[in-house]
């Protein structure tokens, strides 16, 4: 059984599916897809999930909108969110950790570099 | 038997197993202190005959001396057995890192691969192209050429971080892209230093077997994208064939459909 429910908004069915491919290497998660971010705010709303992995460029809803609605709920204010996004400037990490995200990360991702990041978050061993 | 009794009968049976345990332990231990003071007689009666009788003093001195050395022997040992483990434990730490990070390298590969081969729709193929160089080489600005086979040309089919249309075409053989779909290699820019700014970083030629069917140009990368890895040569390869064979494999199928529309167009007409 899943201990832990992981979200992946992402519009680009190559990326959801390295970040699947990657996150199954941890024991006990269960990770669900979502293909942009309106997907992505109504699997949040509706079902549990302890972390939220999001990209920033979709079409519908962007990354950054999620985050701000996500943040607006009380009952999703403590879920860990980690974007992974191609906007690497400064200003854009900045934005995106104003809004609430936890961790930040830039493609070309690694698949280490994001179980790592998911492991501290999730503080699994 | 009333049920006080039977319950002070059982109390009483618990503190005799209880009493008998102890002295049983206060019986081994009482034999475990006579072992011990055997033994320190018997030393004590060596010690003694030795300081007396020197011979005794030079074999007891050479037994220790002996023993000594055995144990400073033994102790080089496990202190050279720690340190092969401690190499040991580096080098499988160093193979877990290269083991993990080929295993990314895999991931990567095997992901690019099955996407390109996920669909036959020619529009669906090449955004999956430029999903594969954005998100997993890091390509800012990119351009898949198509090559045309009656007048040699190169033309814009799909493109990212500019319009399509201010790509220029290509004559086979002319600029970076040309060459490197003339010789079927993938040209770098730093190869070619005496090329314009405008010529792209890297093109790489997609080919089918022997026969070139356009190319992949990647024009600048991501801000966060210093330079190119190991893996996204392999990318680079692998985009080469897959995509080729991806591409042409949409084209014909769009071609056959097409055909296919018009003959069934034509049997309903002459049937009607």
């Amino acid at each position: 059984m899943a201990r832990h429910r992981i979200l992946i908004v992402e519009d680009s069915p190559t990326m959801r599916q390295l970040l699947v491919f990657a996150l199954k290497r941890l024991q006990g998660v269960e990770v669900v897809e979502a293909k942009d971010g309106m997907d992505g705010l109504r699997k949040v709303t509706s079902d549990h999930f302890d972390l939220a992995l999001v990209d920033i460029n979709m079409p519908v809803m962007d990354g950054l909108k999620l985050i701000h609605l996500i943040r607006d709920e009380e009952s999703l204010k403590a879920m860990p969110i980690v974007v992974i996004t191609t906007e690497g400037a400064d200003e854009d990490r900045a934005r995106a950790l104003a809004l609430g995200a936890d961790e930040y990360l830039t493609k070309p991702v690694q698949a280490n570099r994001v179980l790592a990041v998911v492991k501290g978050l999730l503080k699994l061993a | 038997m009333s049920q006080r009794d039977g319950d002070l009968f059982e109390r009483a049976s618990e503190f005799l197993a209880m009493f008998r345990r102890g002295a049983e332990f206060t019986r081994e231990l009482v034999e475990e202190n006579a072992r011990l003071r055997r033994k320190l007689l018997e030393l004590e009666t060596r010690q003694n005959d030795a300081a007396q009788d020197p011979k005794e003093w030079d074999l007891l001195r050479e037994e220790l001396v002996t023993r000594i050395q055995g144990l400073e022997s033994e102790h080089q040992d496990a202190l050279d057995r720690l340190r092969s483990l401690e190499e040991e434990n580096r080098q499988f730490a160093q193979r877990y890192l290269e083991i993990e990070e080929e295993n990314n390298g895999l991931a990567n590969l095997y992901v690019a691969s099955y996407q390109l081969h996920s669909t036959l729709d020619l529009p669906e193929v090449l955004r999956i192209v430029v999903e594969i160089v954005i998100n997993l080489i890091g390509a800012e600005v990119l351009c898949v050429y198509a090559l045309d086979e009656r007048n040699f040309m190169l033309s814009p089919v799909a493109a990212e971080g500019r319009e399509r249309a201010k790509f220029p075409n290509v004559a086979l053989g002319a600029g970076l892209v040309g060459v490197s779909v003339a010789r079927g290699e993938i040209v770098t820019r730093d190869a070619f230093a005496e090329l314009g700014p405008d010529e792209p970083l890297v093109s790489i030629p997609l080919r089918v077997g022997e026969r070139s069917i356009g190319a992949i140009a990647l024009f600048s990368l991501l801000v966060q994208k210093e330079k190119f890895t190991g893996l996204d040569h392999e990318l680079f390869a692998l985009l080469g064939g897959h995509a080729a064979t991806a591409i042409l494999a949409a084209q014909l199928h769009g071609q056959s459909e097409r055909k296919l529309n018009t003959m069934q167009g034509l049997i309903e007409l002459l049937t009607k």
